[in-house]
Parts: structure tokens; C-alpha cells; sequence
């Protein structure tokens, strides 16, 4: 049986790639990929806890199913943005997109 | 508890090296002698017309969307299935107020003209 | 700890998941990043099954690998443009490298048994849980009726169950409106 830490790790380093990429890429599509990346990595931690700890009640794989649709929620309505972004402005670099920052 | 698994591991391994076979196979013995003509972009044998690379059309965004949509349906719907007969009427409003909430999203891009193809 | 099948499972799908999602975020080619999520999230899906999760494994391919990321690819080829710089990362990329590299460490040293042997204060706490769990208890596992029950019972979760689909019918309309071409 695999130990409980191995999946946190793994999940710890999915985060930690995700953040990586979030923080440091320009194209915002990237970005949006890096959330993703971290939404898995909770995802996973989610789960394994789970399985883990308390496998005898439902409440990790139902908040892990919630979290599954979040993040459809949340693609679709950045994806969009991004578009708009687009549309308007013709970039998808996140540091072009300027007007409001100070 | 994972042995009923056990057959789709050969089912991996057999996916992932035929699939490396067949890519190393091709490099190694297919014969490959690139000539400007042949590189090109094919474009049923006339001079390439402007570039492969294009933009979409934006509807394919919103038929994504709906796709999402559905498949979020479908998460639920499933589970929900299985025991909907023992749930019994209560189960069946419940779900109908989740559909019908889903559907105001449909109906609005409905009206909204985001099915049409054509602007 | 003896080598299983189980533990060979696991780490191919974990070197799969991490692998590729170190080349999500260094490929120079969007499209690559993409096809890298699709084998990142993949490899989650199959420690969902490890995990005895099977749903959750079959949503992950549904939903993120059908879905989301198909709906990144359209994204990517409808704002397809030669990038007037073109580095991939901005200034701060040798921050984000040390807080990425700081927060895993960080987490490592909390989550492993790595903690008990350093000692502490809090991570002790945290890491005698995590160690002790070295086996997975034998109970009952969730079918997905039980899931399908606990999505519409009033003891379970039927709030979170409506209000989900409130929101996912908001992000549809928000994100209808935004995308809009017509009026740039």
C-alpha cells in the first residue's frame, strides 16, 4: 500500500508547479493552465485525504465533485474574458492588459 | 480491491509501445527526402492560398461552453440515476430544480443568438 | 517497503502527472502546454483510481481532459498571434521559480514524515497523522449511489447541489456576454 505522504507530496509538487506557472508566465491562457494545475493538486489532496483518513464518509468525493465544478465555472468564464481581451485590445499577454493598474 | 485493474495495465503498456514502435519505426526506416515542394502546406496541388495557421471562428467557444454544460449535467445526472427510484418524487423535484435552473443558461443563449452559426 | 504493483502504479502515474505538468508550464508552444495538461490531468485521473475514487476518476477525464481543456485548444487557435515579445515568462520569473521552490519545500516539510525527524512545533501535530496513515483503512467503499444519494438527500447535500447549478448558470451567461464579438 502507498503511504498517505506520497500522494501530498505529489499533490504539494502539482501545486507548486501550478503556482510556478501562474506567477510566471504572460500568456494568460498559460496562467489560466497553471490554476488548473493547482485546482488538480487540491483535488488530489482532497481525495487522498479522503481515502485516507476518513473513507467511511462521503463528504471528500462529494467536495471534490464540487470543486470539478468550479472550475468548469471558472474555465469558461476566464476563457471568455481572455476573448474579450482579445477582441479589444489584440493581446493575450496578462501585463499588457494595463488600463486599470496604477 | 484494485486487482480488477490488473487487466487494463497490459492494455497501457501494450497502447504506449505500440504507439512508440510504430513513431521510432517510421523515423528510422522511412526514407525522407524534403524538397520545397513537398514541405509545403497541401492545398490539393495548387500553390498554397494564405496561411495553415488561421483563427476560429468565435461560435466554437460557445458550443464548448454548452459542451461543459451538459457534461456538468452529466456528473450529476449519473449518481442521480442510479437511484432515482428509490428517491421517488422528492429526488425528481430536486433534480428538476437543477435542470431547469441550467436551462435558463441554455434558453439565454438561445435567444440570445449564440446558436446561430451566422452573425 | 516492498515494491507492488500498486506502488509501480502509482509512481508511473505520478511521474506522468508531475512531469507533464512541469512541461504545461516551460513548453514554448501553447498548443504543447495543452496536450501536456491533457497528460497531467490524465495521470491524476488514474491515482483517483489508485485512490479508489473511480467516479471522480471517470469526471477528471470527462470534464477536464473533454471539456476544459478542449475548450483551452479552441481558446488558443481563436487568439492564435504572433506575440509582439516573444519571452515566455515576465520579469518576475526568478521569483515565481524560489516562492514555487520555497512553498514545496515548505509543504514537503510539513506533509512527510521528514517533519517527526526535524521536530516541528506544529508540523509534529500534522505529520504523526500522516505517517500513521501508512495503510488505508478497509471499510465500505463509496458507490456512486451512495454519491448520487448524498447529492439530493436534505441531510447531504442538497443546498450545494442547487446553488451549483445557480453558478454554473451564471458563469454560462457571464461568460456569453463577455465573449461577445460584435460589439468590440
Amino acid at each position: 500500500m502507498v503511504p498517505l505522504w506520497m500522494y501530498l507530496v505529489v499533490s504539494a509538487g502539482l501545486f507548486s508547479i501550478g503556482a510556478f506557472g501562474v506567477l510566471s508566465r504572460r500568456n494568460a491562457i498559460a496562467i489560466l493552465m497553471g490554476v488548473e494545475l493547482m485546482l488538480n493538486a487540491s483535488n488530489l489532496n482532497l481525495v487522498a485525504f479522503w481515502r485516507y483518513i476518513n473513507p467511511g464518509e462521503i463528504n471528500g468525493q462529494v467536495f471534490a465533485a464540487f470543486v470539478f465544478v468550479v472550475a468548469a465555472a471558472e474555465a469558461a468564464v476566464g476563457l471568455a474574458l481572455i476573448i474579450s481581451i482579445y477582441v479589444k485590445r489584440h493581446t493575450v499577454v496578462a501585463e499588457d492588459v494595463n488600463l486599470l493598474k496604477w | 480491491m484494485l486487482d480488477v485493474y490488473a487487466p487494463v495495465a497490459p492494455l497501457f503498456i501494450l497502447a504506449i509501445l505500440v504507439g512508440g514502435i510504430i513513431l521510432i519505426l517510421s523515423r528510422l526506416m522511412g526514407p525522407s527526402k524534403p524538397h520545397a515542394r513537398k514541405v509545403a502546406t497541401y492545398e490539393s496541388g495548387m500553390r498554397p492560398i494564405g496561411p495553415a495557421v488561421r483563427r476560429l471562428p468565435v461560435q466554437f467557444h460557445r458550443v464548448g461552453m454548452l459542451f461543459i454544460l451538459f457534461d456538468i449535467e452529466v456528473i450529476f445526472f449519473i449518481p442521480w440515476a442510479l437511484v432515482f427510484r428509490d428517491l421517488g418524487f422528492y429526488g425528481l423535484a430536486v433534480m428538476g430544480v437543477f435542470f431547469y435552473v441550467l436551462l435558463i443558461g441554455l434558453a439565454y443563449e438561445w435567444f440570445a443568438g449564440g446558436l446561430e452559426w451566422e452573425q | 517497503m516492498e515494491l507492488t504493483w500498486e506502488l509501480v502504479a502509482f509512481l508511473g502515474f505520478a511521474v506522468m502527472t508531475l512531469g507533464s505538468g512541469l512541461m504545461v508550464v516551460t513548453s514554448s508552444n501553447l498548443f504543447h502546454s495543452v496536450l501536456f495538461l491533457m497528460t497531467s490531468l490524465f495521470g491524476v485521473a488514474g491515482l483517483f483510481v489508485l485512490l479508489v475514487a473511480p467516479f471522480l476518476a471517470a469526471i477528471q477525464v470527462l470534464v477536464y481532459i473533454g471539456a476544459i481543456a478542449v475548450l483551452m485548444l479552441f481558446v488558443i487557435m481563436l487568439t492564435r498571434q504572433v506575440m509582439s515579445r516573444p519571452e515566455l515568462y515576465n520579469q518576475q520569473m526568478a521569483g515565481a521559480l524560489v516562492a514555487a521552490a520555497i512553498l514545496f519545500l515548505a509543504l514537503l516539510f510539513v506533509l512527510t514524515p521528514l517533519a517527526d525527524e526535524i521536530g516541528g512545533d506544529v508540523a509534529q501535530v500534522n505529520a504523526e497523522v500522516i505517517a500513521e496513515a501508512d495503510d488505508a483503512p478497509d471499510v465500505d467503499y463509496i458507490t456512486v449511489e451512495e454519491l448520487g444519494r448524498a447529492f439530493v438527500t436534505r441531510n447531504g447535500f442538497v443546498l450545494p447541489f442547487e446553488v451549483t447549478s445557480i453558478l454554473l448558470t451564471a458563469a454560462m451567461i457571464g461568460a456569453i456576454v463577455v465573449a461577445r464579438e460584435d460589439e468590440a
